[in-house]
């Protein structure tokens, strides 16, 4: 092993560098310095976001405990620039609320390390590296979801989240265990040659597939999410709801492709069910929210069911869907956190009633949530649209027309309370609405990648055309 | 740039124009007239370069181009025309200019009122050139979506439920409809080639029955709910009865006949045998869709109740003679949709313009219109005697086409329903008749009506623009049923 195979994990580098870098400016520098520190984070890592576009080649590390290619440098590139936009978003907001409580550093630590998490746990090789990966990616959530120590809800949603991750970390951990009782190897690809569809196989499948479901929120395992949301501050919401899932749809998409490929008839009729169980309890519960933060929890548990249809379709297909789609659903998602995070911190209001007139006093803000909810209703011409579509395509491939037709069913109904929220905002008239403000200048940049993203990510062709020309690179 | 991108990108040129540099309603409808005007302009070239071309040229559609545009799934953007879309495209930029001048007045946020109207026509158009599933599918929701905003915020009466109501059943018919797509798109490779969304390309395979069988019904109820069939035209009356004017006009007018066109470009031209196998329950729904739209009218109290329901009984029509599967029909049908586009587009704008000086739609408060308006009170007679298919004009030409189609059929089913259906004929003078002599003729209903405010010069304008091909299709039909026979005959060959 040499120096330069250690550039396969430039990305990791990066952020590690990043992070000591931040951790050296946060003892060396006094309060006044402090507020530099949000620029020089944001600067550091658009700067790693960027070096991610450029190409890198595929291969392992450590005797195969990490491993590398085109479609997960990718993947961790959309990542990157997931979190970059989301950290432009809540910049301003550290600084109103945090910099005071000398506690801004603490929160570019804790999310970039969370980060890094991800990066470890969609690149592992071995259940082990997996493993380290899902603990520092959840852990470091844990702390942030109680961001706000003064709010006692925002406590209540760390606590909530810690046990109920710990549970799905446990339960996760004894399914591998199992697996590895069967198997006698904890590397994947060793794995996926010796596995055989045994009951304790398939046991070990079921508590690990508990495990990640927690991540992703999918029914029955979704109860922690809304409150968790309630209570977490905005940024980290949108933090749970997009970077931590779309990483755990990831991983769970290459471990059900590659390691229990041999267990596919039975995790087939498992997702099958899931599917339909999450969209539905996702959408119904998602009608009756008040709180935005509730409303957008019960669409993304809504929205994890759709993107689990691509996973109907083993092949490059599939592959290519699910990570356009994750892409895709990361600006869609992160437009519409934004702008409640954006009216939250001029106005300190979340609910879908106080939006009423919000187009008369803010018409770009209320036009781009609009775009936003759009996109994850699967509205042409915007992103979510070719993603859902691609979606359905990809289980009817497999010729999984019924599950398609009871997607396409939830998707109305999901059109139908995204479209309450537009009624809030266009059709409404109110004497209280949410006067005219500017939001700050990271802010509006945040919002505007988010929007370009909706905008640009579906009708530009070649980006879905890349990912399939590069996905299969796994699945050999 | 080719004639017919044109069509989709002038409007969202408009739009971009719109945003960024109208500030008030004069600028906004100085833009918009003069956009819809260049759309309109360009369609009457179109028409002509249409005849020209193929004169010359015996390819099923001309203009034709294509772009890959997802290469993964074989999807293009691939656009071309036949008589068929020529006449729609101009149906729709008439209608699109016509509810431009129509909403001269609009007060309240004027520049977001034409760009969604405007918006919308973009997807309209780009429907009607595409010849790839998936493209024209993107331009179908895109065509229905803004709908949500015109009404609901420049609507009137219950427009908030109305808009939902709308939207959810438009939306969630194509989400059928989409199921149907993926159906056909993964059964288009059954003879052995790739896998297609290209209309003409798959109409050259022969999809097992059995899938036909399963996707026709799906693909036909996608289409047809926008075409108001029986038991899913309830979003139509209130969602109509809720629009602001022009947008009533540009929804009855062309968004409707978006169904048939569909039903006969897709459903049934790549679905043949899935389409008479079916042929007989849609045919069932579709003639009692007439009779209940034509029966449903009469009761109302309403004006624009009056002409949804109306507008119900007449799609049906359209329908019903797609489902005959025989040329006269077809071409009955077309014109059919034409017409009714016009007229009801003149409907609505009539109620419109009665509606913004009376103040009420219904019909027992209004009386002797006529004497105070008698620009708009003319035009309203005119209008209603077209509609019950006097000759002379498009809707005696549309329905006695349609008439002679059908019973072309000589079993016993065909023609009872067919006698049926020809019935409300009856029913739709009934309705008209009733509607037109109680608020133009009769007494003065009211003194205060006395000081109402004659026909503007827009207005007029608005309405001479739908009249003039109302009497031109009603005087001329042959010139259209020739041009439109060629393009009708690939489409039967497949059903034979």
């Amino acid at each position: 092993m040499n120096l330069e195979s250690f550039l396969l994990m430039r990305s990791e580098i990066g952020l590690l560098a990043i992070l000591l870098l931040l951790i050296i400016l946060e003892i060396f520098s006094n309060k006044k310095q402090k507020a530099a520190v949000i620029p020089f984070a944001l600067i550091l890592l658009a700067i790693n976001t960027v070096l991610g576009f450029l190409p890198l080649e595929s291969g392992e590390l450590f005797g195969g405990m990490f491993r590398t290619n085109a479609l997960l440098y990718f993947f961790k590139t959309t990542l990157s620039l997931g979190v970059l936009i989301l950290l432009l978003q809540s910049a301003d907001w550290l600084k109103e609320k945090v910099v005071d409580e000398n506690k801004a550093t603490e929160f570019f630590i804790l999310i970039i390390s969370s980060l890094l998490g991800t990066y470890f746990m969609i690149s592992a090789g071995d259940f082990l590296m997996f493993y380290i990966g899902l603990e520092l990616t959840t852990l470091p959530v844990a702390a942030l979801v109680a961001y706000d120590t003064y709010k006692r809800i925002s406590a209540e949603g760390a606590v909530k989240y810690i046990l109920s991750s710990a549970l799905a970390s446990g339960a996760a951990l004894f399914g591998i265990s199992l697996l590895y009782a069967t198997t006698g190897t904890i590397y994947f690809e060793s794995m996926a040659e010796i596995l055989a569809s045994s009951n304790l196989a398939i046991l070990g499948f079921i508590f690990f597939f508990s495990g990640l479901a927690f991540k992703i929120s999918l029914a029955p395992f979704h109860f922690w999410t809304a409150d968790v949301y309630e209570g977490a501050p905005i940024n980290v919401a949108s933090y749970l709801s997009v970077i931590s899932k779309g990483a755990a749809v990831v991983i769970l998409m290459i471990l059900l492709f590659t390691v229990f490929k041999p267990l596919m008839p039975v995790w087939n009729k498992i997702i099958y069910i899931v599917i339909i169980a999450t969209m539905f309890i996702g959408n119904l519960f998602a009608i009756r929210q008040q709180n935005l933060k509730r409303f957008l929890a019960y669409s993304s548990i809504a929205q994890a069911g759709f993107i689990l249809l691509g996973l109907m379709s083993v092949d490059q297909l599939g592959t290519t869907t699910i990570v356009y789609f994750v892409a895709v659903y990361i600006f869609s998602n992160l437009g519409a956190f934004g702008v409640v995070q954006a009216v939250s911190s001029a106005s300190d209001k979340e609910n879908i009633n106080d939006y009423e007139g919000l187009y008369r006093t803010n018409p770009k803000l209320s036009l781009l949530m609009m775009l936003a909810l759009f996109s994850l209703a699967g509205i042409p011409p915007l992103a979510g649209f070719f993603g859902k579509f691609f979606l359905y395509t990809a289980a009817a491939s497999q010729g999984y027309y019924i599950l398609v037709f009871i997607a396409v069913v939830n998707a109305t109904i999901s059109l139908y309370y995204y479209l309450l929220v537009v009624r809030a905002m266009f059709l409404r008239q109110s004497d209280q609405a949410i006067p005219y403000f500017k939001s700050p200048f990271y802010m509006r940049l945040g919002l505007i990648l988010a929007a370009i993203g909706i905008l640009v990510a579906g009708v530009y062709s070649p980006l879905y055309d890349y990912i399939f020309s590069i996905s299969n690179t796994f699945l050999n | 740039m080719d004639i017919l991108s044109l069509f989709v990108i002038v409007p969202i040129l408009i739009v971009l124009a719109l945003t960024f540099f109208a500030k008030d309603l004069k600028q906004a409808r100085l833009i918009s007239v003069v956009g819809m005007g260049i759309q309109f302009a360009m369609s009457i070239n179109l028409i002509f370069a249409y005849i020209k071309e193929r004169a010359v040229n015996t390819n099923i559609m001309v203009f034709t181009k294509d772009v890959v545009w997802y290469e993964t799934f074989n999807i293009h953007y691939s656009i071309g025309v036949d008589a068929i879309s020529v006449v729609m495209i101009a149906l729709t930029a008439v209608v699109l200019l016509a509810g431009v001048f129509i909403s001269w007045k609009i007060d309240d946020l004027p520049k977001e009122f034409f760009i969604s109207l405007i918006a919308l026509s973009s997807g309209v158009f780009g429907f009607f050139i595409s010849t790839d599933l998936f493209t024209m599918f993107v331009f179908y929701e895109i065509a229905v979506i803004p709908m949500y905003l015109l009404i609901g915020i420049w609507g009137s009466g219950p427009k908030e439920n109305s808009a939902m109501k709308l939207t959810l059943m438009l939306m969630g018919a194509s989400a059928v409809l989409s199921v149907g797509i993926l159906g056909i798109y993964f059964n288009s490779n059954a003879d052995g080639g790739p896998l297609t969304f290209n209309i003409f390309e798959i109409a050259q395979v022969n999809i097992p029955v059995a899938a036909q069988n399963i996707f026709y019904p799906l693909t036909f109820i996608g289409f047809a709910v926008i075409g108001a069939l029986f038991p899913f035209h309830t979003w139509s009356p209130s969602g109509h009865a809720s629009a602001p004017t022009a947008v009533s006009m540009l929804h009855a007018g062309v968004l409707m006949k978006l169904g048939g066109y569909g039903v006969f470009r897709i459903a049934m031209y790549l679905l043949p045998v899935g389409a008479l196998n079916w042929s007989d329950f849609f045919l069932v729904l579709s003639a009692f869709g007439v009779i209940y739209g034509a029966f449903a009218a009469i009761m109302q109290k309403d004006l624009k109740y009056v002409n949804a329901y109306a507008s119900v009984s007449h799609l049906s029509l359209v329908l019903f003679a797609l489902l005959m599967f025989n040329r006269t029909a077809w071409t009955g049908a077309i014109i059919q949709s034409l017409s009714h586009g016009l007229l009801t587009a003149m409907f609505f704008a009539l109620i419109g313009m009665v509606y913004g000086r009376t103040h009420t739609r219904e019909i027992e408060k209004l009386g002797g219109i006529m004497k105070i308006l008698p620009f708009i009170g003319a035009i309203y007679v005119i209008t209603g005697l077209a509609y019950l298919g006097l000759p002379g004009f498009s809707g005696f030409v549309a329905e006695m086409t349609i008439f002679v189609g059908a019973f072309q059929h000589p079993d016993l089913f065909h023609r009872i329903l067919t006698i049926v259906v020809v019935s409300s004929i009856v029913v739709t003078s009934v309705y008209i008749l009733r509607m037109v002599g109680k608020i133009m003729m009769g007494p003065l209903s009211n003194e205060e009506y006395k000081d109402l405010p004659k026909a503007t010069w827009f207005e007029k304008t608005g309405l001479i623009l739908l009249l003039i091909p109302v009497i031109m299709i009603g005087v001329l039909p042959l010139g259209l049923s020739e041009m439109l026979k060629e393009s009708i005959q690939p489409f039967l060959e497949r059903l034979l």
